[in-house]
């Protein structure tokens, strides 16, 4: 392919994905009140259309049409600029996960996947370290005392979280051979879901991505009775929404990235026994994909609005004595299996 | 073959476009109309007391020293781990040990911290 042919084909998947991000961020925050109610045996937003399918839209409107206001003790530029890289994250980690196998399309071979570079899994750690830089300037440059304190939390905690998750992805990096993610798709074929291989490293990854996406249990940056709002407590309209977009944009993000490590990615086992032609076998790929992901989602807010918060004494002896040596142990038993079994 | 890269940049200069457009729209739809009591920061209703530049627990940064240690390590396994399949059919049991020595030596270093109570938050 040529260079232009690359970029005309990197723009369409890219307007298509963040379109598709963009609808489901606000379907999401609208399931989640909806479940969250559910759960809490209450009614949730139901008023505006059917069932309340239109309050995402609603909801962006208000804060579209809200002051920016930017308090007087605050650093106005770092103050503007946090949100600025907490969106920039949210929206740029999608671009190396693979939604689907490659496709010919108008004589082009495609593959399903923005950018499919050799060091794919090293870019999305990179940038969700960008992203503890977000919430820990949010908080110092606010000026308030509950926005410092939440940014403070938040630093420390992410970056205890991100080496037991550094190390759980050793563990698919010793199976795949490869830093690049539809090659850790395709090292999954049939059940070797890495899942199923290293459940320690699976359980650990999940617990490391609750705690990096600031979920509960282990939203103590922004736990609501201690520190109102955490660190973005001075911040208003768009501003405000910029974290919140990326909140739960960081979710999709995060269980994508479980399917693709962890779940066989957009891989369905045994569907090249049924003799199906290959437009049906790809559309019921991705949509296995997309499948696995609604469910982690679905996980994500049903914890949520189960378990209690975590006191932040627990949260931090938890990434470091428990998290850290579990994925240390599930590295070495990954390569035990490698040298004993074949695999 | 850098070209694989191009959509890495589009990606990222779209992302700081939307993340820019989005963050100064409510300055341009929203109302202007500061004044002084809304600019004060949020302090529970009462008058701010004190200052937020102060000195912080010693504690974060210890975090953020171990998280330094152990993320490094985290970067010298990842080339093993890549490479571990093919080189443990050249080289046999040794590439295991060897990385092994690597994670005992700085596991004698977590002990270390670990007695030093650098993991007590209380």
């Amino acid at each position: 392919m040529s260079i232009l042919e690359i970029i005309l084909f990197t723009l369409g998947k890219v307007l298509v994905l963040l379109t598709l991000i963009l609808l489901s961020v606000s379907y999401l925050v609208y399931f989640e009140r909806r479940i969250s109610a559910w759960i809490q045996n209450r009614l949730g937003p139901n008023r505006v259309g059917w069932q309340g399918v239109l309050q995402p839209f609603a909801d962006i409107f208000k804060l579209l049409l809200k002051e920016d206001i930017v308090p007087d003790k605050a650093n106005k530029k770092i103050h503007t600029l946090a949100p600025i890289i907490a969106l920039f994250v949210a929206f740029s980690t999608y671009a190396v996960i693979p939604f689907g196998p490659t496709v010919t399309l108008f004589g082009y071979s495609v593959p399903l996947v923005v950018a499919d570079i050799n060091i794919g899994i090293l870019y999305v750690l990179a940038l969700s370290s960008i992203g503890v830089y977000a919430m820990t300037l949010a908080g110092w440059s606010s000026g308030s005392k509950y926005s410092l304190l939440g940014g403070i939390r938040s630093s420390a905690q992410m970056i205890s979280y991100e080496v037991s998750m550094g190390f759980s992805v050793g563990g698919v990096l010793l199976l795949s051979q490869s830093l690049r993610p539809t090659e850790i798709v395709l090292a999954q074929s049939g059940w070797m879901w890495n899942a199923f291989i290293q459940p320690i490293g699976f359980i650990t990854f999940l617990v490391a991505s609750f705690a990096e996406t600031n979920r509960l249990p282990f939203d103590l940056p922004e736990a609501e009775p201690e520190l109102v709002g955490g660190f973005h407590t001075e911040y208003s309209s768009m501003k405000f929404a910029g974290f919140f977009l990326a909140e739960y944009a960081n979710m999709i993000i995060a269980s994508a990235l479980i399917v693709t490590l962890y779940l066989g990615g957009w891989q369905l086992p045994l569907i090249d026994t049924f003799g199906l032609p290959s437009g049906i076998v790809i559309t019921l790929q991705i949509l296995g994909f997309v499948l696995k992901m609604g469910m982690l989602l679905f996980f994500f807010i049903w914890i949520r609005w189960t378990l209690p918060r975590f006191r932040y004494d627990q949260l931090m002896s938890l990434g470091w004595k428990v998290m850290f040596p579990l994925s240390l142990i599930n590295l070495i038993w990954v390569a035990v299996l490698i040298m004993v079994f074949n695999i | 073959m850098l070209t694989q890269y191009i959509p890495i940049f589009i990606v990222l200069s779209i992302a700081i476009i939307f993340a820019v457009v989005t963050v100064s729209a409510s300055k341009i739809f929203g109302p202007q109309r500061p004044n002084k009591e809304k600019l004060s920061t949020y302090e529970s209703g009462m008058k701010p007391v004190g200052t937020t530049r102060e000195r912080m627990s010693i504690k974060y940064y210890l975090v953020a020293m171990l998280f330094i240690i152990f993320d490094i390590e985290v970067v010298f396994v990842y080339p093993w781990a890549v490479n571990f399949k093919s080189m443990y059919a050249e080289q046999g049991i040794s590439v295991f040990f060897s990385m092994l020595v690597f994670l005992i030596v700085l596991e004698l270093g977590y002990l270390y911290v670990y007695k030093k109570g650098g993991f007590k938050w209380d």
